[in-house]
Parts: C-alpha cells; structure tokens; sequence
C-alpha cells in the first residue's frame, strides 16, 4: 500500500447547483418566473402567499405553487383554497429543499401555462441558503413578531435574498417591533436589498407587491426573449 | 442542521474518486469552507464521522481549511477582509460592500488515498 494525493477541486453541492442550472433554464423557456419563498417557522409565509396567489389571480395571471415541509399537507390544503394547482413536498425530516425534488414534483406540470410559480421552503433560516433551486427571485420574510436581529443571526440566508418582506406590519406596534433596527439590520447584511412591508390579512402593502411582481415578470420575459 | 446531507453529498464524490483511482482507502479528505457558506464546522465533523461509516472514508480524517469573507471594495478598489459576516461593510473605508470575493467555498480540493502498489505501478 502507498498513499497518493488526488486532485478532486470540485463543489459539495456542485450536484444540486448543476440540477438547478438545468431548472433555470428550463424555466426560461417556459418563460414562468419562479419565486422562491424563505422565512423561520410562523413567519407568515403561507398567508402571505395565499394572498399573493388570490392577487395574482384576480389579476388574470396563471399561478401555481410547491409547498415544502418537514410533515403534513395542511399548508397545501390552505393554499389550493386558492383555485391554484398546489403541491406539497413533504420532506419527511429534510430541513429544506432540493433542486431534484423540484425537478420530480414539477413533472407533470405544463410550465408553460404558469406566470408564476411560488416555492415555499421549508420554515428554517439556515439550510435552504445553501440549495440553488432555479429560481427567479429568492424572497425572504421577516414577521414583526420576530427579533429585529434576525438577518444578524441569519446573514447567508439575508444576503442570497433579492428582496425582503416584512410581514405583520399591522401588529407593529403590539409587539413593539423596532422598524429602524430591523432595517438597519437588513442594510448591514445586503447592502442596498429591497425591503417591502406587508399584512397579508390586513392587506396592507399588498398591492405594492402584486406591482412589483408584475414588473419583474415583465422585465424578466423582455430579457427571456431578447436572448431567444 | 443540514450538515448531514453536506456531509453525504462530500462522501459520494470522494467516495467515487476513491473508487476511481483504485484506492483501498481514504486517509485524509480536504475541504474548504467558507465561512459565509452557511456550513457548521463542528456539526460538519460530527455528521462526517457517522456518515462516513461502512464507506471507503471509515476512519478517514477530515481536514478543514477556512477561507475568510473577502468582498471587493468599490472605493478602495481592492479585496477586502471582512472581520464580521454581519457587516458588509468595508473596514478600511466604511463603503457598503457586497461583491464577494470569497468565503462561500464548500469545496473538496484534495484527497490522500492508499492503494495497492501493483495497481498503481
């Protein structure tokens, strides 16, 4: 027996990032701009992307969504009340999502009837930082009712962000939520990050996001179709 | 705690490239990680010797280097050591920095096989 180097110079998660390399273009050509939507548990994500779906839907647009959690299919019942096609991505323990399951869960789907496609990620700040779905955009949550340090405790998740959401802006002042920490916060970690505030139940900011949803998709097929 | 999961897809690539060169065994698996990566190192090491049991990397030794966060400055226009990941920041300067340089890296680079001398030979 003898010991011999070898070069390996290759990504730990150089698989997924290849899986959602091929999903991003494929989304591409389908011309459907997927969103992928991350928070810690309770921040409100599914209410706010049932509005969002409700929205977007009164709008005329085509949405859908894939709704990952670590058990039960309640937040999928919640949101197909909707009239969206959902699906839900029980991860059985896994504590975010992966490209392959995408892959797998989108299969019979005809992406080329969606505007939109919503992922909702697993409820943890840590882990779904790290897995490349093939996303558009990656937009993260932050409830009033949490820390304002979040983004602190959480800089990889804050930083991959294209834009944050702060959700439960109507209960701001009964949990004595710091505004001004909590975007200072957000500036340390992503310098210059979109921040938009929001009540899903309130609708309270929610037509902003519906505009600045348009405006992407918008944006994001004159690109699509300028590289065609 | 996603450490499991990093650490079974780093056992499956070294484990093929173990398989491929011939090798009998794995001694020593080198790794950079950033530390902007979101990977816990201690976590890291811990999955690392469960999972790597009953695999070519039983027993193998995991080498960890840590890469800084480096960002570019725009003002200074050079690269930049960050001394916190919760301030994108420049320290020289005070410019808001976020074009990073360095410190995501979850990379195998090396890896230190013994195998047979017939094969090798």
């Amino acid at each position: 027996m003898k010991p011999r180097l070898l070069e390996i110079k290759q990504g730990v998660l150089s698989k997924n990032d290849e899986l959602a390399a091929g999903l991003r273009q494929r989304f591409a050509e389908a011309q459907v701009f997927v969103l992928n939507l991350v928070s810690s548990p309770g921040a409100g994500k599914t209410t706010f992307l049932q509005q969002t779906l409700v929205g977007l839907r009164q709008r005329g647009y085509s949405v859908a969504a894939l709704v990952g959690d670590l058990e039960t299919d309640n937040d999928a019942q919640r949101l197909a009340q909707s009239g969206a096609p959902v699906k839900q991505i029980v991860t059985a323990g896994n504590c975010h999502l992966e490209a392959q399951m995408i892959e797998t869960f989108i299969e019979d789907w005809d992406l080329t009837r969606f505007d939109f496609l919503f992922i909702e990620n697993v409820g943890n700040l840590v882990c779904p930082s790290s897995y490349d779905l093939g996303e558009a955009m990656r937009v993260v949550l932050l409830s009033t009712t949490e820390g304002e340090d979040k983004p602190l405790k959480y800089p990889p998740m804050f930083f991959s962000s294209d834009l944050a959401v702060i959700t439960k802006i109507d209960i701001a002042d009964a949990v004595e939520f710091d505004r001004q920490a909590a975007l200072t916060n957000l500036e340390r970690v992503h310098p210059g990050i979109p921040v938009l505030e929001v009540s899903a139940k309130k609708d309270i900011g929610m037509e902003a996001w519906l505009d600045l949803l348009a405006q992407r998709l918008e944006a994001f097929r004159a690109v699509e179709t300028v590289t065609d | 705690m996603h450490e499991l999961s990093i650490a079974l897809n780093l056992i499956e690539i070294a484990e093929t490239a173990a398989h491929n060169a011939g090798a009998a065994r794995v001694e020593t698996v080198y790794l950079k990680l950033g530390v902007f990566s979101g990977v816990v190192k201690e976590a890291l090491f811990f999955a690392y010797d469960t999972a790597t049991k009953g695999t070519l990397l039983e027993g193998s030794r995991l080498e960890i280097e840590d890469v800084p966060l480096v960002v570019y400055c725009p003002t200074c226009q050079q690269e930049v050591e960050l001394p916190s990941i919760q301030q994108f920041q420049c320290p020289v300067c005070g410019t808001p920095a976020a074009e990073i340089r360095r410190g995501t890296e979850l990379e195998l680079t090396t890896m230190e096989i013994m195998s047979d001398e017939t094969e090798t030979a």
